[in-house]
């Protein structure tokens, strides 16, 4: 095998296996560690600046690191990443003097269309660098989706006023209540930049016999949580059936529960495992008196004289083909109606672009998208980005957050008159954390504790009112305690192969047997060869070579505990822990792009 | 010394042996010697020893005496039975215990001052008397604990760490375990662990006086230019005579050698060795043959290593003293303690 690069910044960002999954690349240990020693400010700075919504993220993420967090492959569970982040969030104190300062204008102005996630990272990247920005939302206050579909009871308003307010703080133009009708008449108010936020804001329908009879009772889920987000909706009927299993279905569920539905069922079509909702958000539905009955097909809506009585399923079971593919057939028992008073439709959301004008440079494709740039977000229009929901479909906050950063990045370059498909390199700091012969400036010493739960609110008071809060967050020890969990996956083995004497000090001493010295092979050889099985090929393998026998050093990353031991074991400083810090680039960072640097 | 406790986590996908036991539940605590030391390879390779042999723990009883050396059993099967000794001392408190429990596997790990110095009686007469033992010698030829002077086993005319000149001849333990009638000699190094732990394995399995001299580099005053026990000379100068592989059952041999180039030889207790020769003409059988190899490469300043000598009809001290298959220690105070009447008719034997 090849020596390995790792002077490559993607190297050991991939090592960090929780910041590599994270769309908006957020340094997860780092903020952790300033949690455990109590800086919650500082914390929260550091997600703010990457995320922008730590508070939120922290109750709501769909948290792509936790399945990636390398605990989980250590013991039974990842390390509560998610819950961590609103820690930061809960005891940090005032950091409004943290914040960037309101900027000299430049004199560019850019629109932005929608108030969600996507809009406001945008704004809040491109605002401190003195761009005017004026965003335009059809409802009245900012935070899109966070707002009007994420239940109060799971993410409380105050804490979106205030998010959203550090961002509207910096300078920015809201024009609440403004829906915009027509891309072309914004092009035509001469902004240097448009950037289109808008979601995908349309629920999915079930077209099925008796649907059109009993229309009354039967709603969009998205709509309806909306409606009673913002105080429309107060009550729904005893017996309620939501069909669907992704988070809306959990979050209509849940609601309904507070509105009065003493009956509540979700019904889905696949199997309980397959559902698309997080197994965070089942469990909190289940644990609220809500079943999930699965392989059940709707296929009529029963009415009396139109009045809603029932929806009949069809059981179905699952088949896979020869090429593993699922396929739902009917199981051969009867169908099943089952009496409901009400029906919450949560099968899918869409995007809609009844605004855009098809003859304004904007292209569609097949399935009446927008054609946009993964990489820039850019749209076949030259001033037009995309980004969020409205880019790509409905994905969630994380991903609009970091498609707000990318379309800030391109929308500063394109105005600055450089090529915006040319990506500046995050920049990358990296130094050793030896402070002595065995201490170092991170705490080495690996916890054992299991995942701490987050505690919450007694179930009787829950369902009684639909804005309190149902997680109460960790406290601050229970915080300290999950914080220990991390294994500092920053703080880098570094092996410098000409000091090394191979003494074998630290293959003796690892505890996870991680470390070989051996004949260079091949990759798939290599593998087979190690000191430990390595089963996850898509964790890398740190070879080094120049040792005196003419053998390598090969590290396996996959279940490094980072405690530093072959450090300090080693008798020649061979064997270094090293902090990786990366930062993504924004827009405005200073960091020369990679042709830059090559001039 | 590290400062935290070694992890318990250990690597989800790690074999275990016939007990149910990975190799990390044959440690002992975490080190305390010098980081880099050669006795930590050992430990590790006494660890997995016995853990490829799947051994109960609380079979092994480890006995040390005094120093670096002496402090590893502390590093290494932790749920084993142990007794740090007086220093030099190993070979007396060993062969006791031996006495009284002759069911127990015994580890003395001992280092080139214990043994080459102040203890180099006791050294020689476990070996005369058959011991059944695992004698390890963790030889880094300097008195470590003691800021590095030269040890009694450090080559005549090798240098110390502040440039002095060794000027005293070395003890060979290897060459005396073999004039003294040792049924297992072998020499291996510290840094060379596929060597080390089969012939570990070997010792362990052979019944009689197995003798191990392991060439330590220590890293803090025997590893620079001018010695001749630091990593660099060793694996320049390190003459290997053969590799072994420990079968261990009744298992055919599956390894695939080239014709004539493995010996098998099969132990008191059925156990197997497989010996690949690497130095054709060398015969692991032949005592005197042994001496003499050892002197000539000596001279030419090589280090033999590899299985030197082992004789597959070992007998131990129990077997010379014909004692009772029973160990002692089982044996009630009446079958120990027989009596006057019993003691009159010994009496009146020798009258």
């Amino acid at each position: 095998m090849k020596p390995t690069d790792i002077s490559a910044p993607d190297y050991f960002h991939k090592v960090v296996d929780c910041q590599w999954a994270c769309p908006a690349h957020t340094p997860v240990p780092e903020y952790i560690r300033l949690i455990a020693e109590g800086r919650y400010s500082d914390a929260y700075m550091i997600n703010w600046r990457s995320n922008v919504f730590p508070g939120i993220l922290g109750r709501t993420c769909d948290r792509p690191c936790e399945p990636a967090c390398r605990r989980g492959r250590v013991e039974e569970t990842p390390v509560a990443i998610c819950r961590l982040k609103r820690v930061a969030a809960d005891f940090k104190d005032d950091v409004k003097d943290q914040m960037p300062k309101l900027a000299a204008k430049n004199g560019k102005r850019v629109a932005i269309v929608g108030g969600g996630p996507a809009s406001l990272a945008v704004a809040r990247d491109l605002a401190p660098l003195g761009y005017h920005c004026t965003v335009f939302d059809s409802d009245p206050k900012a935070g899109g989706m966070m707002r009007s579909q994420i239940p109060k009871f799971r993410l409380p308003d105050s804490v979106i006023d205030e998010e959203t307010g550090y961002i509207l703080d910096l300078g920015i133009e809201f024009k609440g209540s403004h829906r915009i009708d027509s891309l072309k008449k914004l092009l035509g108010e001469n902004y240097d930049a448009i950037f289109v936020g808008s979601g995908a804001p349309r629920g999915r329908e079930l077209e099925l016999p008796g649907g059109k009879e009993a229309a009354a009772n039967i709603h969009i889920g998205i709509d309806w949580l909306s409606s009673v987000s913002f105080g429309h909706t107060t009550k729904i009927g005893k017996r309620v059936i939501v069909l669907g299993g992704g988070n809306t279905a959990m979050d209509c569920c849940r609601t309904a529960r507070r509105l009065g539905g003493d009956d509540v069922k979700v019904i889905v079509r696949s199997g309980f495992e397959e559902m698309k909702a997080s197994p965070w958000e089942k469990e909190d539905a289940i644990h609220e008196d809500i079943p999930i009955l699965n392989f059940m097909v709707p296929v009529a809506f029963v009415h009396d004289n139109g009045k809603l009585t029932g929806v009949t399923f069809q059981k179905v079971k699952a088949e896979y083909d020869a090429k593993g593919k699922r396929n739902l057939v009917p199981s051969g028992e009867r169908d099943q109606t089952i009496d409901c008073d009400d029906v919450l439709v949560a099968v899918g959301q869409e995007n809609a672009f009844p605004w855009i004008e098809r003859d304004c440079g904007v292209e569609f494709d097949k399935w009446n998208m927008p054609k946009v740039d993964p990489k820039t977000m850019g749209s076949t229009n030259a001033k037009v980005f995309f980004g969020g929901d409205a880019a790509f479909g409905p994905k969630n906050i994380i991903w609009a957050v970091a498609h707000g950063h990318d379309a800030a990045l391109s929308i500063h370059k394109l105005l600055s008159g450089e090529d915006i498909n040319e990506r500046p390199l995050p920049e990358v700091q990296i130094s050793s954390q030896k402070m002595g012969i065995h201490e170092w400036s991170y705490d080495n010493d690996i916890s054992s504790d299991k995942r701490y739960k987050v505690p919450h609110r007694d179930k009787v008071i829950a369902l009684k009112d639909i804005r309190t809060e149902v997680e109460l967050g960790y406290d601050v020890k229970l915080a300290l305690g999950e914080a220990q969990r991390c294994l500092n996956c920053d703080i880098q083995t570094v092996f410098t192969a000409p000091l090394c004497i191979e003494c074998d000090a630290c293959v003796d001493i690892c505890p996870m047997d991680c470390i070989t010295f051996t004949p260079n092979e091949d990759e798939t050889d290599l593998r087979q060869h190690l000191k430990a099985p390595s089963p996850h090929h898509d964790q890398a393998l740190y070879v080094a070579d120049g040792l005196k026998t003419g053998r390598v050093m090969v590290k396996d990353e996959d279940v490094c505990l980072h405690c530093g031991l072959c450090a300090e074991r080693c008798p020649t400083g061979a064997w270094d822990m090293q902090k990786y810090l990366i930062d993504m680039t924004h827009a405005g960072s200073s960091c020369p792009s990679k042709a830059r640097s090559a001039a | 010394m590290t400062y935290i406790a070694k992890p318990k986590f250990q690597h989800p996908g790690l074999p275990k042996n016939d007990l149910g036991y990975t190799h990390r539940d044959y440690e002992g605590k975490i080190s305390t010697l010098c980081a880099g030391c050669g006795h930590d390879s050992i430990t590790a390779s006494i660890i997995e020893a016995c853990y490829e042999l799947s051994i109960e723990p609380h079979r092994v009883a480890k006995i040390s005496g005094i120093g670096c050396s002496s402090k590893t059993p502390d590093y290494f099967l932790g749920n084993s039975h142990g007794f740090n000794s007086v220093h030099g001392r190993m070979p007396s408190v060993l062969t006791g215990a031996n006495l009284a429990n002759r069911d127990l596997i015994y580890l003395g790990v001992s280092g080139d001052g214990d043994s080459a110095s102040i203890g180099f009686g006791q050294f020689a007469h476990s070996i005369r008397r058959a011991v059944n033992m695992t004698y390890i010698v963790e030889n880094n030829g300097v008195y470590g604990l003691t800021k590095g002077q030269f040890s009694a086993t450090a080559d005549r005319g090798s240098k110390s760490k502040k440039g002095v000149t060794n000027t005293d001849n070395a003890i060979d333990l290897v060459a005396i375990a073999l004039q003294l009638g040792a049924s297992f000699v072998a020499r291996s190094f510290s840094g060379d662990k596929t060597q080390l732990v089969p012939l570990i394995a070997a010792a362990i399995q052979h019944k009689g006086a197995a003798f191990i001299d392991v060439v330590s580099p220590c890293v803090a005053f025997n590893n620079h230019a001018g010695s001749t026990k630091s990593f660099d000379y060793v694996r320049e100068h390190n003459d290997a005579v053969n590799r072994l592989d420990v079968i261990t059952g009744r298992d055919p041999i599956t390894v695939d050698y080239a014709p004539g180039t493995v010996q098998v030889v099969e132990q008191h207790d059925g156990t197997r060795l497989a010996l690949r020769k690497l130095d054709a003409d060398y015969d692991p059988h032949d005592r005197l043959g042994a001496m003499t190899f050892l002197q000539k490469h000596a001279a030419k300043g090589q280090i033999v290593t590899g299985l030197l000598y082992v004789d597959p009809d070992s007998e131990d001290l129990h077997s010379h003293l014909n004692t009772v298959d029973t160990p002692l220690n089982q044996l009630g105070e009446k079958t120990l303690c027989p009596g006057n009447n019993a003691l009159e008719k010994i009496n009146a034997s020798l009258r």
